[in-house]
């Protein structure tokens, strides 16, 4: 919050002259850090926690069929495993971003911020398409709780991701007018945080419901 | 009123004038009486032209103080409401028996039970809660302002919305009729089609984003924004109270976003989480909940605990007993409170080993509160023992709760639970614990923390007048319930028929009749104190000779808290620089750096009550409108960067000269 001093508030600022105790800092040296990243990795777990309880009502409802389709029956593997590989690209991507950002090359990273936008934006078309299909074949999310369940948690994800692209394109705006300063900087790593987080939980969603659901 | 359905339905959805209930007479009275009063206050701001001050002031402000305070007001607003519900469920049941049916039909009895629970639950305890931990610990830690302190505004406006829902579902429509945790499939779309379940779940939802998001700023307060020298083992046990609170909160408001955004698909989508066919589940919803609820009581209680570590210290005229094992109790409370939550449906019959672990660690958690009680006892022992109002909180809370905690571990026992489950001895034990606890603490705290934030002090004679009717009303409300508890009355009931049962409904409702007066003694405390206001003042910012940093400012503090951040070397940090002989600065003042005030805030909390409305009542356009509003509102803030400025250095100089003056007068 505050703008940050030469001098800072040592082990030495606790005693005054002859060792009488200081009771304030009369110079004002001392200035919290910022609780940004911390606010901001809570809020991630607080996340983190919503993804959790879906994934446990996966496991309690992903067998209950109810004599309609099965993972068999409907997941193509390859598809997802090309939809994967569109996340995990543009967490490169991010991350190139990020290295240009503390090079402090603007140009370069709004260019690989995009190309990170592309790849979630391809993640998401390929979702969109599954579902519709999904659904063209009549498997619902009212079908079955075994597609309820998978519905709301893949749908939660790609929400997650949508939003992360709307985050991405306004940073990318707020970056070209106002530049590289310490709050467009903070606003980017806390997107990273963001974009990484999701591709933490995509990885659960291919191994738990993809993966163990077709193999 | 329109010729053609289908426009009606697209403009208003399920929406119609039978929706509004004027063919009930209790809630037009009640209606009227609302509306007279909104009416008094509206035109009494009009008059005196307080809308500006009210908005440049307080709607707006990002100060903690002033967010505290509004936290509070609405808490002690909603009070009002959920214990008219109170008394109105122990009329009819004083009343229902045989041949009379009471007053209330059974489908208004359901509402008021569930509006009673949610009311008092999310938008009385809660706030108060919230409310206290706001004004005091950045105080208490000497910062200036919490960590958002936007985040912050923005909070207490969802706090806002939700309870203006559950208000609005008085006039319009109806509330759930399904009890304050809305099991499926009671609350599923075939067995309550109506709005009711909908205005409890948007209600809840917005509040529970406030209150997630004021749980996130105070956890990266406490942790980043202590003074110098507080390191974790120096903060002040309310500090800690409230860490463990907002540490709890955040990782138990997530399950409850996620479990009602799953009943909200049921019942909007018709998905199959809860439903009884097509292989969904109803107990995974009573599961997930209690994973949410049962923190939650911890969320509550806790901070009361706090409040009392630093009452019971500062009217002793001692140090705590047994700080550091104040603080792991705490901690391991906070750690159990997340390996219980089945004990709150043993009779689901989940098998003897299920229930005899969730049992086992249930009586657990007594042992970490007994020995908050002995800590508390033994800071009393040879204390110098000053019985003002704060302390007479204390002392009768744990009596009280001692007697709450004894019946909570008697309902631990599987075999014991099973005949008492859903009974009124549930009700009399959990009654026990949330006022004998939490609403003891937090009048408590109102008490001992009001003199800091408006200048002076609450009437001893009205505070303590309200503390006996409270205390009285409580026992006298209550134990009746145990017994007919254990003669097996269930809850919920709106006629009996055995009228043998009638004396102790007719003694509980004298209870809450007693508690009435302790309401109205509470009320009268707060008009009296003001009119005696300067004979009450507090000049010296330390009225009760207290311990921790919040005193050592004046009272009310300035905006900035500290002219200068203090340097800490103990615990009770503001005892040891009064013994070691503190000077307060008079000179050498910089500038402050603080936050800017901000509309969004009060803005987003409003558009998010158009949305829900329009979600309850299916208006789709209204619901996509209001909803691209609040995006373009949010983003819209994200462009505004001037969120600082700087309290210059003349007016710093200015206040601290008025307060020097004060000081020096006294002496």
């Amino acid at each position: 919050m505050a703008a940050h001093s030469t001098a800072a508030f040592t082990a030495d600022d606790f005693k005054g002259p002859g060792d009488t105790p200081v009771f304030h800092d009369a110079q004002g040296k001392h200035h919290p850090e910022g609780g940004t990243m911390l606010g901001f990795w809570l809020y991630l777990m607080s996340d983190c926690l919503i993804f959790a309880a879906l994934f446990a009502v996966y496991a309690v409802l992903g067998r209950n069929y109810a004599a309609g389709p099965s993972p068999k029956d409907l997941f193509d593997l390859k598809l997802v495993a090309l939809n994967t590989s569109m996340l995990l690209f543009s967490s490169i991507t991010y991350g190139f971003a990020m290295l240009e950002m503390e090079k402090e090359k603007q140009g370069r990273m709004l260019l690989w911020l995009g190309v990170t936008g592309l790849f979630g934006l391809c993640f998401i078309g390929l979702e969109l398409y599954e579902f519709h299909h999904l659904i063209h074949e009549g498997a619902t999310p009212q079908r079955s709780a075994f597609l309820s369940a998978f519905f709301t948690l893949v749908g939660t994800h790609g929400l997650h991701v949508s939003l992360g692209i709307v985050w991405l394109v306004i940073l990318m705006i707020q970056v070209q007018m106002r530049g590289l300063g310490d709050e467009n900087k903070r606003r980017l790593m806390c997107l990273s945080m963001f974009w990484h987080f999701l591709d933490v939980v995509w990885i659960g969603v291919f191994t738990f419901v993809y993966l163990m659901g077709v193999l | 009123m329109f010729s053609n359905p289908d426009l009606q339905k697209l403009l208003f959805g399920r929406l119609t004038l039978d929706a509004v209930p004027l063919h009930e007479p209790i809630l037009l009275v009640t209606f009227a009486m609302v509306g007279l009063g909104g009416l008094v206050v509206l035109g009494g701001l009009t008059y005196f032209r307080l809308w500006g001050p009210l908005w440049r002031d307080w709607f707006t402000s990002v100060d903690h103080k002033k967010i505290g305070i509004m936290y509070i007001v609405l808490a002690l607003v909603m009070l009002l409401r959920g214990f008219a519900d109170a008394l109105m469920m122990r009329a009819q049941q004083a009343m229902a028996f045989g041949a009379n049916e009471g007053y209330l039909p059974p489908h208004h009895y359901d509402q008021i039970f569930t509006a009673h629970g949610v009311i008092m639950i999310f938008f009385v305890a809660m706030p108060l809660v919230t409310g206290l931990m706001n004004y005091v610990v950045p105080l208490q830690i000497g910062a200036r302002d919490v960590a958002f302190p936007f985040l912050n505004n923005f909070s207490f406006w969802m706090t806002v919305s939700g309870a203006l829902t559950v208000m609005a579902s008085l006039f319009v429509g109806e509330f759930a009729r399904t009890g304050w945790l809305a099991y499926p499939p009671l609350s599923g779309p075939a067995m309550s089609p109506g709005v009711g379940v909908d205005y409890y779940i948007w209600a809840l939802q917005i509040a529970g984003i406030g209150t997630l998001l004021s749980g996130i700023n105070l956890i990266a307060t406490i942790v980043k924004m202590r003074a110098p020298g507080m390191s974790m083992m120096r903060m002040p046990i309310f500090t800690w109270t409230s860490l463990c609170t907002n540490i709890l909160i955040v990782a138990a408001f997530p399950v409850l976003t996620a479990v009602l955004s799953m009943l909200s698909l049921d019942r909007y989508v018709g998905t199959h989480f809860f439903s009884n066919d097509l292989g969904g589940n109803p107990m995974m919803y009573v599961n997930l909940v209690w994973i949410w609820g049962h923190p939650e009581v911890y969320i509550l209680i806790l901070p009361a605990f706090g409040v009392f570590s630093e009452i019971v210290a500062t009217f002793s005229r001692k140090r705590l007993f047994g700080y550091a094992s104040m603080v792991y109790a705490t901690v391991v409370i906070t750690i159990l409170s997340y390996l219980v939550w089945l004990h709150h449906f043993f009779t689901m019959g989940s098998g003897a080993s299920v229930n005899s672990f969730f049992g086992i660690t249930t009586m657990i958690i007594s042992i970490p509160t007994g020995a908050k009680i002995f800590n508390w006892l033994f800071t009393m022992y040879r204390g110098r023992i000053d019985f003002d109002v704060p302390m007479l909180w204390t002392v009768g809370f744990m009596v009280t709760f001692t007697v709450g905690g004894m019946t909570g571990v008697l309902l631990a026992v599987p075999p014991a639970d099973f005949v008492l489950h859903n009974s009124l001895f549930l009700v009399a034990h959990f009654h026990n614990v949330i006022i004998g606890g939490v609403l003891f603490g937090m009048l408590a705290g109102i008490t001992y923390w009001f003199p800091k934030a408006f200048g002076y002090k609450l009437d001893p004679f009205w505070g303590k007048t309200s503390f006996w009717f409270w205390l009285t009303g409580f026992w006298f409300a209550f134990m009746p319930l145990y017994i007919l508890g254990l003669m097996g009355v269930t809850r919920r009931v709106q006629h009996f028929d055995d009228p043998s049962l009638q004396i102790w409904f007719v003694i509980a409702a004298f209870g809450a009749f007693l508690i009435l007066l302790g309401i109205a003694s509470f009320i009268v405390t707060l008009v009296v104190s003001f009119l005696r206001r300067e004979e009450l003042r507090d000049l010296t910012g330390d009225p009760w000779n207290g311990r921790t940093l919040e005193w050592a400012t004046s009272s009310p503090p300035p905006d900035y808290n500290f002219a200068f951040t203090p340097v800490v070397h103990d615990h009770d940090a503001w005892w040891d620089m009064k013994k070691r002989g503190y000077v307060r600065p008079v000179s050498g003042f910089n500038k402050i750096h603080m936050p800017r005030s901000t509309a969004a805030g009060i803005i987003l909390g409003m558009l998010s009550i158009v949305f829900s409305f329009a979600m309850i009542w299916y208006i789709w356009w209204l619901a996509a409108l209001s909803f691209v509003a609040l995006a373009v509102v949010t983003i819209g803030h994200t462009f505004n960067y001037a969120r600082d400025f700087y309290i210059p250095v003349d007016e710093v100089v200015r206040t601290e000269n008025a307060r020097t003056a004060l000081l020096a007068e006294r002496v």
